[in-house]
Formats: structure tokens, sequence, C-alpha cells
């Protein structure tokens, strides 16, 4: 571990830093120090058949369910619950699954949670790094692709049973319209129009966008709908959590414009939480009405 | 039979220094100015792509003189010294103080052992949480690091600026009043003295400026474009009432989260 910041002890950069290369942050650690990148590690070949034994869920690493995101008039919206879940267990009942990847870029993870979380990380170091050495801020094809490498070299791990599948959205400043890509386990990606779920719960929700989405919703009616495909999803998924009412837990919601990336706030998801559980009261299917005309004010009534 | 050519290492090391001061003599200077938002960056640089300011890092910035690609080569090594560091410990284990010092030890070795000393000057900058925790190093062509206290003049005609600089700033100031001393005493220049009419006037669009902003959390650097600095360049009386809306961060900045 320590090769990679002391490895000349006079204390001077070592040579590898002040050699001219690529502006990849991830291909100059792969030279540099590959012992830090996730997909340079190996699973020792029986590993995911010999789980250690103990209580239910033991051994198995926690892993994170649904993601939705929505294009709308102005940029993109991503909204992840925030249920791990290790088994049958709940592991953590406020992991956070949507992360800010760069200023007009966010991404949702679905999958074994702690190799999902590491590969964000290591993504936004790339989008940075890329950023001030270029001076320049990647295309948003650009983006997709180098998030594409990096579950491409997490194969092995996901054919062992640890995938990871992210989901990537942002605003794209040369087209000038919120875009969503989606992933397969080997990297493929596709590019999503309108919405797009990933995730255990996926199925659900994507069911509700379908029936909730318009084309053209301002922010507010946007931010609803994905709440509202969250509910559906953890309603009919045991893997993903709704909001939690007892504890103030809610979804993590994000919004990319052409201003940049904006997470919505607990106070100002609270009143929409509570209309949406209100909505739902003795009506546990929801309204489909609510992305009618003028579903912002209905809303902005309701709270 | 030829006689062995003798340089004292004295005269060795007066003759690479004299080499590197020239070189860095030459070109235009930048200023490094600590106000009460931050720390803020002014060169003179008609060049939109060649920077001479940069973002390391969350809170660290670097500016330089001299040599553009061995200035570059530095800037490079420092931005990977800082994510590899970052990635692997945290983000806030990244420090001006660690990164002058990989500075200090590389800019020495390269003094002493090879034949061209590296023709730059570097400061190394992090903005605190506090005016009082501010950090500014800076770097001279062979490795000495000195820890500086509100303003850094380096370049060409450094000595007349650091003058103006001493003479004027005081802790405290606000971005306006910062901005607004250093153009002046980038004017203030041995060009600007020998022609005996004050400071010269500098357009916005031939300064390169950038701040660490005090008050933006994760990445606090940004660059103020010439259309942002006409306006907090403008009289004093005019900055004070927008003042409050220059600091709301424009299209290109990000919302504070």
């Amino acid at each position: 571990m320590s090769s990679h910041l002391h490895g000349d002890p006079s204390g001077r950069l070592p040579a590898a830093f002040l050699r001219p290369g690529s502006s990849s942050f991830t291909d100059f650690v792969r030279e540099y120090s590959p012992d830090l990148l996730p997909s340079s590690r190996r699973l020792p070949g029986s590993a995911a058949s010999g789980m250690p034994t103990g209580g239910p869920g033991a051994g198995q690493p926690p892993h994170a369910t649904t993601i939705v995101a929505l294009v709308f008039a102005d940029g993109v919206v991503m909204a992840g619950d925030r249920r791990a879940t290790a088994g049958p267990m709940i592991a953590q009942r406020d992991i956070q699954k949507v992360f800010q990847t760069d200023e007009h870029s966010c991404a949702g993870i679905a999958g074994t949670a702690g190799l999902a979380v590491e590969m964000v990380r290591l993504f936004q170091v790339e989008l940075e790094h890329f950023e001030k050495l270029e001076g320049a801020l990647m295309s948003f094809e650009g983006k997709a692709n180098r998030l594409s490498a990096m579950i491409r070299g997490n194969l092995g791990m996901a054919l062992q049973g640890l995938a990871v599948v992210p989901l990537f959205a942002g605003y794209d400043l040369d087209a000038g319209r919120g875009r969503i890509v989606g992933y397969d386990i080997t990297g493929g990606r596709s590019e999503e129009h309108e919405h797009h779920t990933v995730g255990s719960g996926s199925l659900f929700a994507r069911g509700a966008l379908k029936k909730l989405y318009r084309p053209g919703m301002d922010e507010a009616a946007t931010v609803r709908v994905a709440l509202e495909a969250l509910w559906d999803a953890a309603d009919d998924d045991s893997a993903t959590g709704g909001p939690d009412l007892l504890r103030k837990i809610w979804p993590v919601v994000a919004v990319v414009t052409a201003d940049g990336f904006r997470r919505v706030g607990d106070e100002e998801l609270e009143p929409v939480v509570e209309a949406l559980v209100a909505g739902r009261r003795g009506n546990p299917g929801g309204n489909p009405g609510i992305t009618g005309a003028g579903a912002g004010t209905q809303q902005s009534q309701e709270a | 039979m030829s006689v062995p050519f003798y340089v004292s290492p004295e005269q060795l090391m007066k003759d690479k220094a004299d080499y590197a001061r020239k070189g860095i003599a030459r070109g235009r200077a930048v200023v490094v100015v600590a106000h009460a938002g931050g720390i803020a960056f002014v060169s003179e640089n008609a060049s939109r792509a060649l920077h001479k300011i940069s973002e390391i890092y969350d809170r660290v910035a670097f500016a330089a003189v001299g040599k553009y690609n061995e200035f570059e080569n530095l800037r490079v090594a420092g931005v990977r010294y800082a994510d590899v560091r970052g990635y692997s410990y945290d983000r806030s284990d990244v420090t001006a103080r660690g990164l002058a010092n990989a500075y200090a030890q590389t800019l020495g070795a390269i003094f002493t052992t090879e034949s061209k000393p590296y023709e730059v000057e570097l400061v190394v900058a992090e903005v605190g949480r506090s005016p009082e925790t501010d950090q500014i190093y800076r770097l001279t062509y062979d490795g000495s690091v000195a820890d500086e206290h509100g303003y850094v003049a380096m370049g060409g005609s450094a000595e007349q600026i650091t003058a103006k600089l001493a003479d004027r700033w005081h802790p405290g100031l606000s971005l306006e009043q910062a901005l607004r001393l250093a153009v002046e005493a980038l004017g203030s220049d041995a060009a600007a003295e020998a022609a005996g009419g004050g400071p010269r006037a500098i357009a916005p669009d031939q300064l390169e400026v950038a701040v660490l902003d005090r008050a933006r959390e994760r990445r606090t650097f940004r660059r103020l474009g010439a259309g942002t600095l006409a306006q907090l360049l403008a009289a004093p009386g005019a900055a004070s009432a927008p003042a409050a809306g220059e600091q709301q961060p424009g299209p290109d900045t990000p919302p504070e989260r």
C-alpha cells in the first residue's frame, strides 16, 4: 500500500508523475500503482462458493437496489431508494446510491454495494482528473464510455456473482438536453430515452414510470413521479426500501440541469413524500392522474 | 594532452542560479493575494488555453511563471500526486504542505543533478476555513520553499510588484479590493516605471484570474472570466452594491451542496 506514495525515499515526486502521458487517472494508476484499481484485483477461485456461515445474510456482501432516472424539460432527475440488503437481512437503511460524478452528471448504482461505491469513486476522480489536466470538460459520450470501460473491468467479479450495474445520467451541454445511459454487466451501454430503471425493483418501477411519465414535465412533477415509481418498487420488492417515515429517511433525489448538479434537500422532499403517502392511503395503487395537467400546482397545493 | 577543465562548485551553482533567474525574469508576473473570502491568483496572460494558474485539488491551487513546458510538467505531476493521494486516502488528506514538500524535493534534485535547472517559480496555495489558516508556499528553481503571508509576486518585475503589494496589502481585503490591488500591482512593473506615468492599465481580457473561494464546498477553485472580472474591477462605489450578487456561482460553477 505504501509503494504508491513513498516510492522515492528522497521525497521527490516519483518519475512516473513527471512523465508525459494520458489524461486518464485510471490509465495512470494502472501503470503506477495497479493495486489501487478494482479491476486489477482477482478473487481467489473458490471465494464465491465458500461463503462463511452464520446468521441470515452472513457472508453475503450488501446489495444495493432500485434506481430510477427520468428526462424532463430542463435536464434529468435521478432517484434511488436507501436500502441495502444482505440476503434476507437489511444491511443498511440509509445507504446513498445516487452520486454526483461531476458538475453535469450523476450515477446511480445497483448490485454489489461495496464494489459499486468504489467504482463510482474512481469514476469521479477519473472525470475530475481529466478536467484538471485538459482544462476542459469531458463530453457526455466520453463520460459514458469511461464508465463502460470500468464496468467491463469488473466482468470477472460479475461472473462470480458480484455484479455492478450503474445507471448514468446527466445534462449534455453540447446537445442541450438531459440524457440517460443504461449498462449491462459486460459494460455494454445503451442510451435510454425518457426514463430508465435498474436494480431488483426496476420491473415495478418501470411499470409505474410507463403510466406516470409524460414528456416535458417540470422538475417538481418529475421528482414526484420518480418517488411514486420508487414507492411502487418498494411495495413489491423486498430489497427496495420505501421512504422511512419514522426515521425521516427519504430517497436520494438528484436533479441535473444546465446549471449543474443539485441534490434535492430532505426538507424539500418531506412534503412531497407526505403528499404521496396521503394520496395512497386507502388507495395503495396511487392516483394515475398525478402527472396530468397542472401536476406541479396540485403538488404544491398538497405541500 | 588536454588539461581537465575545472569549475568550482560555487561557480557552477551560481551559474545555474543566474541562468534560472534570468529565464524567470523574462516572463510576465503572477500575483497571489489572500483576502477575506479566499485566495486570488492574477496573471497577465493573453492566452485562453495556456494557463499559468490551475486547480490542483479541492482547496489547493497552483500558479507558476517561467518556462511553460517545465511548469506544466510539474503541474501535471501535482494533479496526479493529489488525485492518487486523495483516492487512496481521503480528500481531506491532500494538503498544500505535502505537495510543496514534494515539489521542493523535485526542484532541488533537478537543480543539483541535471545540467540545466528548471526555469520556474511556483506558488502552491491552500485556502483554509478562516483567513488565518490559509497557506501560501512559494518555491523557487533550486527547491527552496518560503511560507508566505498575504501576498506573493513572482516573475518579471517581481521586486517592483512586491513593493507595491507590501505597501498596500492588509488583512481582511474584500475580493474586489484584492483584485484591484493585484491588477494595479501587475501594472506597476519596470516598463511602467520607466515610462513614469504610473501603473499601466491592463484590460480584463488580458488577465487570467482564478480564486480559491472559501465559501464553496468541495472544489473551491473557480476561474473568473473577463465579464465577471470587468464587473469586479469596476469603480469602488459601484462594486459595493453587486458584491453579494457576484458571490453567486455563475452558470459554469456548481451550486453549493
